[in-house]
């Protein structure tokens, strides 16, 4: 009887609880607005709703690492958008190959967070300041780069089908659910292999949970740092090239605020932000609660303005359930 | 016969206005148990973080197996052989006890990056067994006791098959039963060959299990002796560099019989059961029991840190509710936490901002401004009647020794003026020659009216202040003893006396 009261106080307080309130929570929303509008439960918005969600989800797998190393990352939002125009600026403005576009606007994305993650690891700049920075510098060399306006990818109709045509649709009739949701779920899962079953991401856990103590345990603690800060900005590289792809241009002033969402998607979905915790699944539940949140909100005709607002309380209220699963 | 397996020539290490260690000679041998002492801040730490990697020499040989080497990180020490147990735990809390032991060097998969943890957990099994330890695998760190995760710490130390072994005061958290599995496994090791350094501030274990010992005091290695020839009072005096007397338990008769505190039945779930207890005016109680007996809890739980079940405070005869520390402060009671770091100062902040903290209502003109005059004026009294040593009282806590920190915690609970001060193990972490100073601040405290529960493991320490010992084992008071009735074997014996049937 001893052992019983045990698990159930160690199932409240366990992680994995977060993720069952976050996802029970995301059901609650769905049927919510499913029985309050009909136009919410058709097909044709549930792929809306998963679209919608795609750019924000692989940013969010990005910062779900950095954030669970008890950093944190403000540049996923513009380095998404550099890598959008240097995509534009292979694939448009120099005429490369887009296969050679793609790698080469992820590699820009990879390239900007692990500049990150030498100032931070290497220079030992505070997360905060040295990714408030690479937002700035990521901001204005997409502006520079791009000239100021969009580039457009006209002339290559097949990086748009990319992310908006549906493999999925080709093999079941009907079933047109685009590609990007098919890059989000892809991402998702290698995200959440790479966090589960490689050493780096037990290193991003256990940088998290005691640095110092992963230090002395002879682990390179400036390599693996640096190497989450890169994977932020590789999963910022994937977001950037899908956002362009599903826009069919680039757009330079695009970006800012994308990081928001992505922290808020992060923390909703139970990923502590003192380190340490996290998972890639609750980060999914979350970006999920948050566009959904959006779709259905707009559905009722509530005004943009009062669905973030809603947002923001959602974000308080997933933190403050946290707090209240830890309490003794 | 038994080789050299370190050699240290005349290490020097100097840290920003400090010179850390000066001139420090050293040598381990295979199969030898080399016991390190000194005072706090002697620079035992530092000298072993050299061999760990940790931080580099300015100047000196450091020679592991013959080998003139510069170890340059913890990684390059484990391939050097070896392995250190740190004072501070080093754990990742929210890892598996197996992914702790394993970090830096996880069981791979044939694919690359890829952990294999089912092999991690088995080898950490095989460990545990070989080491006679009952610890789970897949048990999170953070749910484990704290003796518990010294164990781990102890097994991944010596899950590197390290042919040196240097622990950092293993022994600080844990029970005499688990010192001695500590020690059966250390004397395994000596017979295999190894060398351990053992860092300890328990200078009674040394003739237990130390071959030799070297002393060190102000950076500076002051001799080596073979522990069969050194006694305890030569060891100290090295210690120290003057020869201290070790006053017999000098416990003034107590002679008021008016009652300040009063507990009865507190009771929370399994941590408190019961317990009762009262504490008369200008009396020392101590509470004596192991790790985890639920002293630190009572303590808080009458300062209103923590919520009880069932049961009544009085005090001075009221009955009091207490739901909040403010509560009990302003019933008169005051905390001393084990942790001063974490809950008793902010180490940021000055003295004269630390001892002021919990009476600031006092300090206050016109309701919202500080009088900074009288925050320096009562500062400088405590500094003075306390004794702190700082160059001045503007000193940031961060840079005092640990005795004068916990002479600052006390300085605020004497500003606050209040009547009982609950000393939750008063004197952890701080130095020999630093100790008999607190011993005697408390006698003074109580000489003056104040009443002291002193919470404290250290059975010489309870022996010596209490007029009375209450005894606790799993939440429950197992005993109470007089200044006269008790020894060492009959604390301990409450101690243990445990109700539970154990499987």
């Amino acid at each position: 009887m001893k052992n019983e009261t045990l698990s159930t106080t160690t199932l409240f307080r366990s992680d994995a609880m977060q993720r069952i309130m976050a996802f029970s929570a995301l059901i609650v929303l769905v049927i919510g607005f499913s029985i309050a509008s009909p136009y919410f439960r058709t097909f044709d918005n549930f792929v809306g709703i998963l679209l919608a969600t795609s750019v924000n989800g692989v940013l969010a797998l990005g910062a779900t690492f950095v954030i669970i190393t008890a950093g944190i990352d403000l540049s996923v939002g513009t380095v998404m958008t550099f890598a959008a125009v240097m995509t534009g600026v292979f694939i448009t403005n120099l005429g490369l190959p887009i296969p050679v576009g793609v790698v080469g606007g992820v590699l820009a994305g990879s390239f900007a967070g692990f500049s990150n993650g030498v100032m931070i690891s290497r220079m030992k700049i505070p997360p905060f300041i040295a990714t408030l920075g690479m937002l700035y510098i990521t901001k204005g060399l997409s502006l520079i780069i791009s000239g100021l306006k969009p580039i457009y990818f006209n002339d290559t109709p097949l990086f748009r089908e990319m992310a908006m045509g549906s493999l999925l649709g080709n093999i079941f009739p009907g079933f047109d659910v685009p590609n990007a949701v098919l890059i989000l779920f892809g991402a998702a899962l290698l995200a959440h292999i790479i966090l589960s079953r490689t050493i780096l991401g037990r290193y991003t856990f256990a940088l998290g949970s005691n640095e110092e103590a992963t230090r002395l345990s002879g682990v390179n603690v400036i390599a693996w740092k640096t190497a989450v800060y890169t994977l932020a900005g590789f999963f910022s590289g994937v977001g950037g090239v899908l956002i362009a792809a599903r826009l069919n241009s680039a757009q330079p002033a695009l970006g800012a605020g994308y990081e928001l969402d992505a922290i808020a998607a992060v923390v909703i979905g139970g990923t502590s932000l003192s380190g340490g915790e996290g998972s890639i699944s609750g980060t999914i539940i979350g970006a999920f609660i948050i566009s959904t949140l959006t779709n259905g909100l707009r559905i009722l005709s509530v005004p943009q303005e009062w669905q973030i607002v809603i947002t923001g309380g959602i974000v308080i209220a997933a933190v403050f359930l946290d707090i209240l699963r830890r309490r003794r | 016969m038994s080789e050299v397996l370190i050699q240290m020539e005349g290490i020097e290490k100097r840290f920003p206005g400090v010179l850390a260690l000066d001139e420090c000679h050293f040598e381990l041998r295979t199969g030898e148990v080399h016991a390190l002492v000194g005072e706090n801040g002697a620079g035992k730490s530092t000298l072993m973080k050299i061999i760990g990697g940790i931080y580099s020499k300015d100047a000196g040989h450091l020679y592991i197996e013959g080998q003139d080497v510069e170890v340059e990180n913890p990684r390059m020490a484990q391939e050097l052989g070896v392995s250190i147990v740190h004072q501070e735990l080093n754990l990742m809390p929210h890892l598996t006890v197996a992914q702790n032991i394993f970090i830096g060097r996880e069981p791979r998969e044939k694919i690359p990056f890829m952990m294999d943890d089912k092999t991690a957990n088995k080898e950490a099994t095989r460990l545990f067994e070989k080491l006679n330890l009952e610890l789970a695998p897949e048990t999170k760190i953070a749910n484990l006791t704290i003796a518990k995760q010294q164990m781990v710490e102890i097994a991944k130390a010596l899950s590197f098959n390290a042919k040196i072994l240097i622990m950092d005061e293993p022994t600080a958290a844990l029970t005499d039963a688990e010192i001695e599995d500590l020690f059966t496994i250390i004397r395994q090791l000596r017979e295999n060959g190894v060398g351990i350094i053992h860092i300890s501030h328990r200078l009674e274990e040394l003739k237990l299990i130390a071959d030799r010992v070297s002393v060190m005091r102000d950076g500076r290695m002051i001799d080596t002796l073979l522990t069969e020839e050194a006694s305890i009072d030569k060891i100290i005096s090295l210690m120290v560099g003057r020869t201290i007397y070790e006053s017999e338990p000098e416990i003034p008769e107590n002679p008021s019989e008016e009652i300040v505190l009063e507990v009865r039945n507190l009771n929370r779930g399994k941590v408190l059961r019961n317990v009762s207890f009262d504490l008369k005016k200008g009396e020392i109680v101590g509470f004596a029991g192991l790790m985890g007996a639920g002293r630190t809890e009572v303590a808080r739980a009458i300062f209103g840190a923590d919520s009880f079940t069932s049961g009544e405070i009085h005090i001075k005869g009221k009955k009091v509710q207490i739901k909040t520390p403010k509560d009990a402060v302003a019933h008169g009671i005051g905390y001393l936490s084990e942790d001063r770091k974490r809950y008793g100062l902010t180490l940021g902040m000055d003295i004269v901002e630390n001892t002021a903290m919990a009476s600031m209502k006092k300090f206050l003109n016109k309701y919202i401004w500080v009088d900074f005059k009288k925050t320096t004026v009562k500062t400088k009294q405590i500094v003075e009647s306390l004794k702190i040593k700082t160059p001045k009282i503007t000193q940031k806590v961060k840079f005092l020794s640990g005795g004068n920190q916990q002479k600052v915690v006390i300085g605020k609970w004497l500003t606050a003026d209040t009547d009982i001060l609950i000393f939750d193990e008063p004197t952890r972490g701080i130095d020999v020659g630093a100790k008999s100073e607190i011993y005697k601040l408390l006698n003074d405290l109580v000489e003056r009216g104040k009443s002291i529960i002193m919470i404290s493991s250290e059975l010489p320490e309870i022996l010596r202040m209490s007029h009375r010992v209450v005894v606790m084992c799993e939440g429950r008071v197992t005993g109470v003893l007089s200044a006269k009735e008790m020894t060492q074997e009959k604390i301990m014996k409450f101690a243990t006396m445990r109700n539970d049937v154990k499987h």
